[in-house]
């Protein structure tokens, strides 16, 4: 049952170790290339690989290098168009019926194989279950280093190497990672942490196809089903504006005013890790480091006290609101707009005005809507 | 569960792991079962400890167990409205080897302490509640853990679980009904401030590595029958205080609030200033004295410690007297084990062995101390104050005659209480304490 | 077999403001929480299907206290793999030295199911478990959230798996490594027999020595990622306030002024009309 494989790092093929009298390794210098996972479910692209390829893009500046993106699966070649659009110059595409979903064995054993023949110097992936899952177990069959859900990346303009910057111990402390001698330098990022990148329709690439060996048969895995989650409301990833209810609210019942208010404002509702832990709201809600990451046009945060694992969350939200009883309350420095009083008498006088201020718009532009003999209804200033 | 053993100890403090020391030694199969996460995370005490009963157990404890710092001085301070009269005493004697009595902090002591009766051979299973005894035809035949296949048997059980033993476990003397009376306890409140090591030696005016206690009455309670303390450990302060129940319940105040109002005191800011809260804990303490004993013994157990409210608390002694009585318990439990009789005729030796000893001794002696004080609530009212401001009045030096400053502090004292009135609670007093 | 790792308790860590550096001095230590899930769907298959229940961690000699926990929720075995050689191990120089210990169990007996909770709430990476089912060949699943069943004959699992949007039913082929999130069961409070049997126990520990090590795979020299510096996380941009007056005395007005002030704003308007057609759409209904 067991391969005997040694310890050592793998060989170029699966399960035989390296033979004596191979070719020698390839050198660091050998790997150029800044390549990004791109992850879909079922031909519809995840956000995070157009802003990894946006990153990507950053970094190829600084390292003179190209931006590739890593495209498996069936019937996905419109997808490599987007990656071009979203600045791509290349797209390594292996189109298979058994990579139609996604399965450990053979999405590692396509990405491995594209890893040892083009060699990157660094590969990005989105920190998703797919993308964690897979860059595991890749870096683990190219015994090269791989970091974790990194914050911010940099190139060492001396050493040309990945500086990668992530949080440890549930958030408490920063590290900044190197790989110094193994590549690719393997570093997964999660979602809303990079800035979508400018979309330009018409930018062009080099696709770059490649073949794949593996039959259906060969793998074990069979995906039989998928349920998608059915949330209350707007999902969090999704929403321009994100109402979010701290310890503040002070119970389940609480969180009503904060719905109310959201559902004022087309919004999602957010929550802290204190307001989750205390089962005030569901796990799907929280937003921060261990939760999800949001950059919302609109961010107000209820009853929040703004802890830096909270803050890790939602801090790049274009527009950040804070309504706290504590004028000292960490999270008034991180806010464009505050209000320093009871969030219980606040936040439904606020969902009360943003409810009338929509009734006066909407009517208004019904009645401008009207008075124009059918034009555009220019609301939106 | 299946397996038995031949004495069970419930509680792992210093009365339980006294105990089970004892038993270990002698070569009998102990399990001691602990509701804390480790032995001492669930016990607090102001605290201080006594060398003489510990190395009754273990000689040369003193040099090994994690203490904080021997106690070099002892105070005794009466708080009035921003002033106090400060009574303390310093020696020789207590100033070098072998120290009388040291600071601790539970969590580490008792860690250490269970450890010694683990290493003597006792089986030591932690985060086990026991909430129950097991009773057969008038029998205790063992303990109820609440865990799955929880029921455990044993021929002795020895019971040191603490003051809160009192409203599950054991049944009382008199009527058999269950439960703590609040005029009985006291709840206290407890912090532990840090401050570096120079400021306390510097604060408290102590050599390096040395300690002192003080115990506060007056305005540290608030006019309520119980007294606070601050204890010196190595890098912090163990401050604390408290009432009987009944008194707090009456006066509807809680130990927190009798803590904040002592820690803004006047004299007693200084003493803390800069120093961090890394603790908070609150705890009964069984204040009954001698009428407030509970049974002590039955066929099957025997009782120790606060669960069995063997608390000296005029001399603040409860450590002592917990750790005495566990060890005279594992005495008499290997004593019927050699029998092979567990029977109250046998584990009665146990209360004669309290008896002749300092524990029951002392709190026979102390017997009237509760029902006077509760009687006297003056005590706690007005003779602080009164003490304070005739020290007032006596010390300051304004030009008026001391003849007339005499006067007026007579004239203070008979107004507050009258000259009957002290002749009176100094008699009570005498029939209390001597 | 079950992975499991002790870690602080890092909602109780501190970061000590002068140094920047991590306070543990006073932390708990405690039993990683996903790999106390992993523990417990593993006890629960052994009442259902029978077997044994081996739970391995590498670590410092303390650890040992983490596996005895383990051993009082009813585990049969416990082996601690501690050596100064392993210290300084990234998670793929762990891989490989939890790897060669599940090898040398599965000479004395068939290691079919390997489980490990989905991360570690220190390291926080979620990637010791992946590598080692690559290592060993097992089959992979990660984020699993329940377990919907075993053919023990056709040597099949079907699991679910918790992705970001839903779950997907997932059936491969034994052995197979399982990494498992929170929501896949409660832990169960340990029998008094298990806690006895636990305080009597000690782990069975190896070394280096105990193993087939290439040292260079192992510690520091086998770690390709090194730790350049760390640091206090610093709250980002500090963002000049507009401190709307009066919040706690006059609430109502304090937020009609700042709804006209959002309000104001095209994007925040665009945004609240646009969501409200969104949820509207969404529950089908009328606005």
């Amino acid at each position: 049952m067991l391969e005997e494989t040694a310890g050592a790092p793998r060989g170029p093929a699966e399960g035989r170790p390296t033979e004596e009298g191979a070719k020698p390794s390839p050198s660091k210098e050998d790997y150029k290339g800044i390549w990004v996972y791109l992850e879909h479910a079922g031909g519809v692209p995840a956000p995070v690989s157009w802003e990894l390829i946006g990153e990507a893009r950053r970094l190829a500046k600084d390292l003179g290098a190209e931006v590739s993106a890593v495209l498996l699966g069936h019937g996905v070649h419109p997808l490599a168009d987007e990656a071009f659009a979203y600045g791509a110059d290349r797209v390594f595409l292996i189109e298979s019926p058994v990579l139609r979903d996604y399965r450990t064995r053979p999405y590692a054993r396509a990405v491995v194989g594209l890893v040892e023949k083009h060699r990157p110097e660094v590969f990005l992936l989105g920190a998703t279950a797919q993308g964690r899952d897979l860059a595991s177990t890749v870096a683990t069959t190219l015994a090269t280093g791989l970091t974790a859900d990194c914050t911010s990346l940099d190139i060492d303009p001396e050493t040309r190497d990945l500086r990668q910057t992530r949080p440890a111990f549930g958030g408490n402390i920063m590290a900044t990672i190197l790989c110094k001698n193994r590549r690719p330098q393997m570093a997964t990022v999660r979602p809303h942490i990079m800035p979508m990148p400018e979309r330009r329709e018409g930018r062009r690439g080099e696709i770059v196809p490649e073949s794949f060996g593996m039959t259906e048969d060969e793998v074990a895995a069979k995906v039989l089903r998928y349920v998608r989650k059915r949330t209350e409301g707007i999902p969090l990833e999704q929403a321009d504006i994100v109402v979010s209810g701290g310890r503040g609210v002070g119970g389940a019942e609480g969180f009503a005013v904060i719905r109310r208010l959201a559902d004022a404002l087309g919004a999602a509702v957010g929550a802290s890790r204190a307001a989750v832990a205390n089962g005030w709201i569901g796990q799907d809600h929280q937003v921060g480091q261990t939760g999800q990451t949001v950059r919302p046009k609109l961010y107000i945060a209820c009853g929040i006290s703004g802890s830096i694992q909270h803050l890790a969350g939602m801090q790049s939200s274009d527009l950040i609101v804070a309504i706290n009883k504590d004028p000292r309350a960490p999270i008034f420095e991180a806010a464009d707009y505050g209000i320093v009083g009871d969030l219980h008498q606040v936040v439904p006088a606020l969902a009360e005005a943003f409810e009338r201020l929509i009734k006066e718009e909407e009517s208004g532009a019904a009645g401008r809507a009207a008075a124009d003999d059918g034009g555009v209804g220019e609301e939106n200033q | 569960m299946n397996e038995r053993f031949e004495v069970i100890v419930v509680g792992a403090g210093p009365a339980g792991s006294a105990a089970a020391l004892v038993c270990a030694r002698a070569g009998l199969k102990v399990l001691v079962l602990e509701r804390g996460e480790y032995p001492g995370a669930k016990n607090v005490m102001g605290g201080v400890l006594y060398r003489h009963s510990l190395e009754q157990l273990i000689p040369g404890a003193a040099r090994e167990a994690p203490l904080e710092r021997p106690v070099i001085e002892q105070n005794l301070w009466i708080l009035g409205h921003e002033s106090a009269v400060k009574i303390g005493h310093r020696s020789a004697d207590h100033s070098a080897e072998p120290y009388n009595a040291f600071t601790v902090l539970r969590a580490k002591f008792d860690q250490w302490f269970a450890g010694q009766a683990v290493k003597a051979g006792a089986l030591l299973v932690t985060e086990s509640l026991v909430d129950d005894l097991l009773w057969e035809d008038g029998k205790v035949v063992g303990v109820r853990v609440g865990r799955p296949d929880g029921d455990v048997r044993a021929d002795v059980t020895i019971v040191a679980a603490g003051v809160n033993s009192l409203n599950s476990l054991i049944p009382r003397f008199a009527d058999g009904r269950l439960g703590i009376r609040p005029d009985q306890v006291a709840l206290a409140a407890k912090e532990i401030i840090a401050l570096p090591k120079e400021k306390i030696e510097d604060r408290f005016n102590l050599p390096p590595d040395l300690g002192a206690t003080i115990e506060l009455v007056g305005e540290a309670v608030g006019g309520l029958t119980g007294t606070a303390f601050i204890y010196t450990n190595r890098e912090t302060i163990s401050l604390g205080t408290g009432a009987i129940l009944s008194d707090l319940i009456k006066a509807g105040q809680t130990p927190n609030e009798l803590l904040e109002t002592l820690k803004a005191h006047p004299v007693i800011r200084p003493l803390i200033a800069g120093g961090e809260t890394k603790e908070y804990a609150a705890h009964l303490i069984p204040e009954g004295g001698f009428d407030a004993v509970p049974r002590l013994y039955g066929d099957g157990f025997m009782v120790c410690g606060d669960a069995a409210m063997l608390v000296n608390s005029i001399h603040r002694e409860g450590s002592n007297l917990a750790m005495e009585s566990g060890r005279l318990a594992g005495e008499i439990a290997v004593e019927a084990h050699r029998r092979r009789d567990f029977s109250a005729y046998v584990l009665g030796m146990y209360r004669r062995r309290l008896e002749d000893s300092f524990v029951l001794q002392d709190l026979r002696h102390y017997r009237r101390v509760p029902r006077f004080l509760e009687r006297n609530p003056a005590l706690f009212t007005v003779y602080p104050d009164l003490v304070n401001r005739a020290a007032t009045e006596f010390m300051t030096v304004d030009g008026v005659p001391k003849e007339e400053k005499l006067r007026r502090i007579w004239k203070l004292v008979t107004e507050r209480r009258s000259v009957v009135g002290i002749l009176r609670d100094l008699n009570q007093a005498r029939r209390a304490l001597l | 077999m079950v992975c499991l790792k002790q870690v602080p308790d890092t909602t109780e860590v501190k970061i000590d403001p002068s140094t920047g550096t991590l306070v543990r001095a006073g932390v708990p230590s405690i039993v990683n929480p996903y790999d106390g899930h992993a523990l417990e769907e593993a006890l629960r298959l052994r009442d259902r299907f029978g077997g044994r229940v081996t739970v391995i961690s590498m670590g410092p000699p303390q650890a040992a206290q983490a596996l005895k926990k383990a051993v009082s929720y009813g585990a049969d075995e416990a082996i601690l793999l501690t050596d100064r050689a392993f210290a300084g191990s990234d998670t793929l120089a762990t891989s490989y030295i939890l790897t060669q210990a599940i090898r040398k169990v599965a000479e004395g007996e068939p290691v079919d199911l390997v489980l490990a909770g989905k991360m570690a709430i220190d390291g926080d990476t979620g990637q010791v478990g992946p590598g080692i089912a690559t290592r060993l060949g097992y089959e992979q699943l990660t984020y699993v959230c329940g377990i919907e069943s075993i053919d023990l004959e056709k040597r099949e699992i079907t699991v679910w798996r918790a992705l970001g949007d839903g779950r997907e039913l997932v059936r491969t082929r034994l052995p197979a490594l399982l990494t498992v999130t929170d929501e896949i069961n409660d832990i169960r409070y340990g029998s008094l027999p298990d806690q006895l049997r636990a305080a009597r126990y000690e782990p069975i520990t190896w070394t280096k020595d105990d193993l087939d090590l290439d040292l260079a795979s192992c510690g520091l020299k086998g770690s390709p990622t090194t730790v350049a510096r760390s640091f206090t996380p610093q709250a980002r941009v500090k963002r000049q306030t507009d401190l709307i007056p009066d919040g706690m005395e006059r609430p109502r007005e304090a937020a009609e002024a700042l709804a006209a002030k959002l309000f104001g704003r095209p994007t925040v308007k665009k945004a609240a009309l646009e969501g409200r057609k969104l949820a509207a759409e969404a529950s089908g209904g009328e606005s």
